[in-house]
This record gives C-alpha cells, structure tokens and sequence, in this order.
C-alpha cells in the first residue's frame, strides 16, 4: 500500500474512534423534544404535539429523547459521509447512498404528487362525496366537475404508450402538451426576455440631476450597459467579417462576455462552498453538538 | 530546493480536502463573524418588505429542495423573521414537490419564534401543484381554480386569510426564494413582467444568479444572490430589529459567509501556490 493511503486509513481510523467516543459520551446526534398539548376548537379534541428542544434542557420535566428523530439525524449524517466518501474515490458505499438518494427523491415527489394533485386536485373535483368521506372531510364541494374527464383522457392516453399494441395514441395528449408550453413559453420570454430587455437598454448616455447638475455616475453606468450590450452583439453578429473597426469592437465584446463568465464561475464556486459550509454545520453542531 | 518544489506539485490532493475542511470548521465552531459592508441592492430588498404597512399579503413561494438548504436556508429564515417581524400576512406555496418540507420548516419556525401567528388569520400554507410556471400562470388570474384547498386539504373558503383572493395580483409583493427552474425567472417571466402590478424581490443560488440580473431593476426590485449577499440582509435586520439577533441561529448566513471568506483565502492563496510550483517545476510531475 502506498504510504499516503496508509496515511489517510490512519485517519479515518481515528476519525472513527472519535467519532465513536463522541456518540456515546455526548449523546451525538439526539434528538429531544417537550410536549405541547393543543385544543382543536372545531372538534372539541385535543391532542399532544411534539417539539424540538435544546439539549441543554433534556433534564427538564417532560422533555424526552424523540428516538425517529434521532436515527434521522444519524441516518443523514451517515448518508452525508457516504457521499463524502466519493473524494477518496468511488466506492460501494458511495453507489449504495447515491442509488438510495436517487430512489427516495423519486419516490418522495411521486407521493407528493399523487396527493396533491391527482387526489387533491383531480378525484376532489370528480368525485366530491367520495373525498370528503375519506382523504378531505373538510372539503364542502357537493357537484362533480364534468371537466375534469378530459385530464383524465389525456392520462388515460398517455398509459397506452405501455399497452403492446396502439402507442401512437400517448402521441396526441404528448403533442397537446408540448404545444401548451411551446406557446406559453414563446410568449413569456418574447416578453420578458426581449421586448422589456431592449427597453432596459434604450438609456441617456448622459444623465443630468434634478437640479441640472451633471450625474457623471449614473451617466458612466448607462454608457457601460449600452455600449457593453453593442458590443456583445457584435460579437455574435457574423454576417460582417470580424476585421477593422468591427473587429476591434467584438473583442471588447469577447472581454466583457470573459468577465461574465468569471463572474458566473466564481458565483459557482461560492454556491458550492455554501452547500458544503451547510452540511459541515449539520454534521458538527446537529449531529456531533459540537461548538 | 528542487526537492520541495516538486513534492508540491505530487501532493495528494486529499491534503486539499483536509485543509478545506479545517478552513469551513474553524469559524463554525468557533462562532467568529467578519463584518459585512451592505450593498445597495441588498438594501432595496429588505425595503421592499420593511416599507410595506404592517399586514400586507405577501406570497412566499419556496422553491427549492434540501440540496440547496445550506445556500438558502439563511436567506429563507431572514425573509421570513423579517416579514413576521412587520406582522405581515404569509401565503407560502411551492412548485417544487420538495419545497413542501422547506415550508414546513419555515412553518416550524413561525410557531416558535412567533406564537402570535395564527394558522388561517396570519399565515398560510397552501402547498404543492404540480404544473411547473403553468401554475404561475394559472394563478395570476384564478388562485382558488387551483388552490382550493391548503396543505391539509382544508377548503380555501374556511380560510379567513383567503377570503376575496381571486389572484396573486391582489399581492402587492412576491418574496421568492428558488434553487433552480421553474423558480425566480418563471415568477419574474410569468407574474412580474406581465402584470405591473406585481412586485417581486427574489433569493436565489450564486449559480443562477448571472442569468437574473437583466431583470433588475425593470422586471424585479432586487435580489439576494447567495450567502454574501444574504449576511447583507441579516445585518440590516439586526439593525433595525436588535431583538431578532438575540433568536438562536438567527444569524446563520453571517456564520456561513465567515466560514466561506476563510475559504476563498484559502482557494485563492492555493491558486497563487499551484502557479509558483508550475512556474518552479515547468510543469514537471512525477507520475509514478
């Protein structure tokens, strides 16, 4: 084994045994909470909710270890360093965490939209009675919503494309769909995105104050957008050769779309450090109380 | 001399990661804070919400998911204690299925920080449609069509806070905070460009955030991009309402931002590094 491996199976080793320690001596990663009792005015019932305590308070009256939320913790400061895992290499325990990450989200989302949408919104407005009698006994519609039988056309349709014979027929709700989002979307960005971003652009180069002073910071801003944005599209004007004057002003251009990139990629890689600075935090104050 | 240059340039890079984890674990556990200056687009954000009368319907769509928690948790938190500070009325929705949990803790949030805040009279949930900016599109002009129960399943119409909402018109400001697409551009596309009636101030990740400033400040008043930008917000929180300071983890992103400063030291002086050992070495380096 090379002498750096050794090195850092060392120091996971160690880190283990910390780790370790640390669970057992200080209770890492446990999770206490306090009961609260709330009254429901609508039904006269009351019942007892659970809340998230400090640990410094575990010794309070009432306040007890909340077992789920515990292994939740544990669960996802393992998964966590699973994942970690990958900058040693890829490994097993790293495929393990991705698959069943990739597998929960999936299964999370379906969940969500299943009730949410397809009960929530779908068989609430079909089918009233039978809701308010099982899932939303809340809801005070009485009238089917007929209309709602086209959607479910459509989904119907769009399961055929798993029947062994007469896929073409998921081919008509998929081409509805496609064409409602094509116009929506057409439409949106024209607008947003076009017309009301050449209007940004159209500004004075030379901005003077109310009370008729030269604003010689507001008139450097706007000939900064309005020249940069000239010569970017120059840059990207190719039915005049890049050569002379033309040239020049498209490798201003080729700067200015440079410095946006850097921009955009050291914005990158604070999002990024963000996201790890995140989970350093859960794992060394949520899971192992430290600081 | 040769010797050390060249150790350099074989370092095993999992020193690197090492010292990235010292570097973010320092400041967290020791609880340092290195002083934010605040920018003025910072500023227009947090007066977009600070200047409207106390009680003004704000929609809150949360649009992202756990991947993105560590970015925008701080700034979703400060949103949140701000507006509730101002006694604001919060309609939270989403267009993520997993945004349904970050309302939830932001609901978590409310309940301990602010037991005054009454589900139905001052605050909302009304959860996840599926739809992508269909939805947003749908609800600038039909809400209930779409809405016509909260997260829970109770009728909208049982809903004191939701009586006389037709449309998200009826807001005078959008507080959106979004990880990704659909999100900030759809409800900038979709509800502010459209509609001058709209307002919209927006939290966002570093990532996206090139592809939103064209929209500033025709289309959107402003924008928190990332955690720097999120500290900002805190510190002209904690200034004018000192009492929030005193919350715990109220000030999260200025804890993140000082782990993330000790960071970029240490990214840039490795960069400076890695140039002197190719400029030492001419690019040298043993494979074996």
């Amino acid at each position: 084994m090379k002498q750096s491996n050794v090195i850092w199976v060392v120091v996971m080793l160690l880190a283990g045994v910390y780790l370790s320690w640390r669970a057992v001596s200080y209770q890492a990663g446990a999770v206490y909470v306090a009961p609260k009792i709330v009254a429901d005015a609508d039904s006269g019932k009351s019942f007892t909710t659970w809340s998230k305590v400090p640990s410094v308070e575990s010794s309070n009256p009432g306040v007890e270890i909340s077992w789920p939320r515990t292994l939740g913790i544990w669960l996802s400061a393992l998964f966590t360093l699973a994942i970690f895992s990958f900058l040693f290499g890829d490994n097993v325990v790293y495929k393990v965490a991705e698959s069943i990450f990739v597998g929960s989200s999936a299964a999370y989302a379906m969940v969500v939209g299943f009730w949410s949408a397809f009960m929530g919104i779908f068989v609430a407005q079909l089918a009233p009675q039978f809701s308010q009698n099982t899932f939303m006994p809340g809801d005070d519609r009485t009238e089917p919503e007929w209309l709602m039988l086209i959607p479910l056309a459509m989904g119907i349709m769009f399961l055929w494309r798993l029947m062994p014979a007469g896929g073409w027929i998921s081919r008509w709700p998929l081409a509805f769909f496609i064409a409602v989002f094509a116009g929506l979307r057409l439409v949106s960005h024209f607008e947003a995105d076009f017309v009301v971003q050449i209007k940004s652009t159209i500004l004075p180069l030379i901005v003077f104050a109310e009370d008729g002073a030269f604003d010689l910071k507001t008139s450097l801003w706007n000939s900064t957008m309005v020249l940069g944005t000239l010569c970017c599209l120059t840059y990207f004007f190719f039915s005049v050769e890049h050569t002379g004057v033309v040239g020049k002003i498209s490798r201003v251009g080729i700067y200015l779309l440079m410095i946006t990139f850097g921009v955009g990629f050291a914005l990158t890689v604070m999002s990024r450090y963000s996201l790890l600075i995140g989970r350093m935090n859960f794992l060394l104050k949520d899971w192992l109380n430290l600081g | 001399m040769d010797k050390f240059w060249n150790s350099l340039a074989n370092l095993d890079r999992r020193w690197l990661f090492a010292l990235t984890f010292l570097a973010i674990s320092i400041p967290l556990l020791t609880g340092i804070v290195l002083p934010q200056k605040v920018t003025p687009m910072v500023e227009n954000v947090f007066n977009a919400i600070d200047e409207l009368p106390s009680g003004t319907k704000i929609l809150m769509p949360l649009d992202y998911d756990p991947s993105a928690e560590g970015e925008l948790q701080p700034m979703a938190d400060a949103f949140i204690r701000h507006a509730a500070q101002k006694k604001h009325k919060l309609y939270f929705l989403t267009i993520w299925p997993t945004g349904v949990a970050m309302i939830q803790r932001q609901v978590a949030t409310l309940k301990k920080e602010y037991p005054e805040y009454v589900y139905g009279e001052d605050y909302v949930n009304l959860g996840y449609r599926p739809g992508y900016e269909g939805v947003i599109k749908l609800i600038t002009s039909d809400l209930p069509k779409l809405y016509g129960s909260d997260q829970q399943g109770t009728p909208v119409a049982k809903i004191p806070m939701m009586a006389g909402i037709d449309s998200i018109k009826q807001f005078p400001l959008i507080v959106n905070v979004s990880a990704g697409d659909p999100g900030l551009k759809q409800w900038v596309q979709y509800a502010a460009t459209p509609f001058d009636s709209i307002e919209i101030v927006g939290g966002t990740t570093g990532v996206q955030a090139s592809t939103l400033y064209p929209y500033i400040p025709n289309q959107m008043i402003g924008m928190i991009a990332g955690i720097k930008p999120a500290a900002e917000y805190e510190k002209l929180m904690f200034e004018k309402y000192p009492e929030i300071e005193k919350r715990p983890n109220s000030n999260m992103a200025n804890v993140f931002m000082t782990s993330q400063e000790v960071a970029h030291f240490m990214l840039i002086a490795i960069i400076i590094l890695g140039n002197v050992v190719m400029w030492q070495t001419g690019g040298r380096r043993d494979q074996s």
